[in-house]
Formats: C-alpha cells, structure tokens, sequence
C-alpha cells in the first residue's frame, strides 16, 4: 500500500522527482569519477554516460522511445531534460560569454556549420551507397540523417522518402549524438578543442545540439556557450541544404 | 530580484526562438534557425548594455546563474532520455553511418581551427 503511495507521489510530482534522481546520479558519478579513474574522466562526463545506459535499460523496460522518461515514476526526466530546459540553460549559459572571442571566431565559425552540413551528409551518403542504396532519394535522406536526427526525416519527408529509409536516418542521427557525447572528452586533448575558438568550430562542425551539448559539459563547461552558439544553426542549415541543393548533387552524380 | 533575471532570460529566449522559427519559415525549411543562437547573442548583448549604464543587480544575476549551473544536470537528464536503442539495434549501417560523420568532423577541428588562426588580422 505505502508502495502504491509512494508511486502517486513521486508520478504527481514527477519534475521535483527527476531532480532528486539527477542529483543522486551526478553524486555517484563524481564519487566515481574520484575513487575509480582519479579524476582523469570528469565527473559530469561519467554522469552522461550512466545516462545513457539508464536510458538504454529504460528503453529495453519499456519500448518506449524516450528511455528513462518512459518509466512512470521517472517521466520527470522527461521534462527536465527535455528541449524547453536544454535551450533555456544554454542561453543561460551565454551569461558572461566574451563577446570579443565570438566576434573573432565569427566567420570560421559560420563557414564550419556549412562545411559541417555538407561532409556528414556526404559521409552518410556514401555509407549508403556501399550499403547498397541505389535510388538518390534513399541516399540524400540516410546522407542528411548522419548531419543530424531531425534533417534526416524533414529532408526524407520532402523528398517523399520510405519510412523503413526514415527510420535509419533517424537512427544514424541518434548514433552520432550518442557518440558525440561520450567521444568529445576522450578526443579533446587530440583535436586541440581548449579554447572559445575551436569550441565554436567544434560546434559548426557537428552540429547535434544535445551531442555538443553533452561533449562540451563532459570536456569544459566554459567552452558551452561558444560552441552551442554555432550548433544552433547546425539543424535549420541542414534542413536549407539537404532537400535542395544537395539532394540536386546526388541526383546529378547517380 | 531573482526573478528578473529569470524573467530577462525567458524574455532572452523566446524572442530567439521567435526569430528563428520566423526565420526558418523565411527560408522555406520545416526547423528552427539558430533561435538557440540568437537567444544567446541578445543576452550577451543585453547584459554588456546594461554593465555600461548600470549593472544588473547581484541577486538578478544569480537568477540567471542558477540556469546555468544546472545546466549539467539537465544535459545528464537528456541523456537519460534518449532513444539509446533505436541507435544501436537499427543494425550496422546507421551506425556506421553515424560514426563515420563523428570521425570525419573530429578530424576535420584542426584544420579548420588552424585555417581560422592563419588569416592576417
């Protein structure tokens, strides 16, 4: 009966429950972040990754597409991490951004969205050809799904695209973003991503809002506001180029 | 108070989401331009206008800290609520497709970054 209880009360109030579970899993994460790899992977980045798998578990509990949020007394998840909360703390986080170094990094950062857009979705393209995909539609969409998971579908449903087609550029979306989110801290150091400016390249170039958002929380909350920034236009340009100018490519080449 | 500073940052994104949504229907595309961006640039701008005239009040600040410092745990919330098994059970190529992006825009930071730096001031 307290059971029953207990379900009411945290489903009723499943936000302020979200909270305490987010704050026990980011305490865990830190603790293991200082006992089992001395600190050498960030706390926020083992938080991430557990997130991941909870929502991973979740998924196979449920069938449910929105992993841990799918569970009754865990929808609060849902809503904290959901996209009205994610934007709203990233333009928190501009709060105290220098407005020199996006001044500086402008243009290289505007071209990198572009020059972002375009090699995913020649990269995905080209997977889908040695996949055996033939017709240009099937390729541009699996193509605009590797830049990210909505320009794959928005670009699908333009083209008239299948939905067996859809659903795999949603999932080489998903893909990417995952991989962001847990690569991005591991590869930091490697590809010089330490400084506002590479931020707002990095943030150009893979273009995944929740993936930037996860790597740069992972790698330096600092660089945050500089490579969300440019991963804002990401999306909207993808949606511009994908259906038209570059599905106009495929079809020339094929 | 604190609420203005929450209220300057709400006031801060829906007129960048506005923006961008306006902006995407401009252009003919079914997605939200940069509204993110544009939220962001106007609270740069915004606070730095204030700073030079008067300065935000410390508790109107901290209204607007607050969001930022739970930022973390709201991206660890959203990881938790990803579609984790659609991504590695739709079979290979999605998956190869989608690390093979990564790799390609990992690889391609430095060059840019360097490509940025080169240019004469």
């Amino acid at each position: 009966m307290s059971g029953d209880v207990l379900a009411r009360v945290l489903t009723e109030n499943s936000l302020i429950a979200a909270f305490v579970v987010v704050g026990a899993l980011v305490m865990v994460s830190y603790w293991l972040s200082a006992r089992l790899t001395r600190g050498h992977i960030h706390g926020s980045a083992v938080a991430i990754a557990l997130g991941l798998l909870l929502a991973y578990a979740g998924g196979v509990a449920t069938g449910g597409s929105k992993g841990l949020a799918d569970i009754g007394v865990f929808a609060g998840i849902g809503i904290m991490g959901g996209a009205m909360f994610r934007d709203f703390a990233i333009v928190a986080t501009a709060f105290g951004a220098e407005l020199e170094a996006l001044k500086k990094a402008g243009l290289v950062g505007a071209l990198s969205v572009v020059i972002g857009v375009v090699l995913s979705f020649v990269v995905g393209a080209l997977v889908a050809l040695a996949f055996g995909y033939t017709d240009a539609v099937s390729v541009s969409t699996i193509g605009a799904g590797a830049a990210t998971y909505i320009v794959g579908p928005v670009t699908g449903t333009a083209l008239g695209a299948s939905s067996e087609v859809v659903a795999l550029s949603i999932a080489a979306g998903l893909t990417k973003s995952v991989l962001v989110m847990i690569g991005t801290p591991l590869v930091a150091g490697r590809i010089g991503l330490d400084n506002p400016h590479s931020a707002m390249i990095y943030g150009g170039l893979m273009g995944t809002t929740s993936g930037v958002a996860g790597g740069l929380a992972a790698t330096d909350p600092k660089l945050v506001p500089y490579g969300a920034m440019t991963a804002t236009f990401y999306t909207g340009v993808g949606c511009l180029l994908a259906p038209s100018v570059l599905y106009l490519v495929v079809r020339a080449v094929l | 108070m604190v609420i203005y500073g929450v209220a300057l940052l709400s006031f801060c994104m829906l007129v960048g989401v506005f923006l961008g949504d306006l902006l995407g229907e401009l252009i003919g595309v079914q997605a939200n331009v940069g509204g993110v961006g544009i939220a962001m640039l106007l609270l740069i701008l915004l606070s730095n206008l204030t700073s030079q005239r008067f300065s935000l009040a410390p508790m109107t600040e901290s209204g607007i800290h607050f969001w930022s410092a739970m930022y973390i745990p709201i991206v660890v919330a959203m990881a938790a609520r990803q579609n984790v098994v659609a991504a590695v059970s739709s079979g290979w190529m999605a998956i190869i497709a989608g690390v093979a992006a990564v790799a390609a825009s990992f690889l391609l930071i430095p060059v840019l970054s360097k490509a940025g730096r080169g240019r004469p001031e």
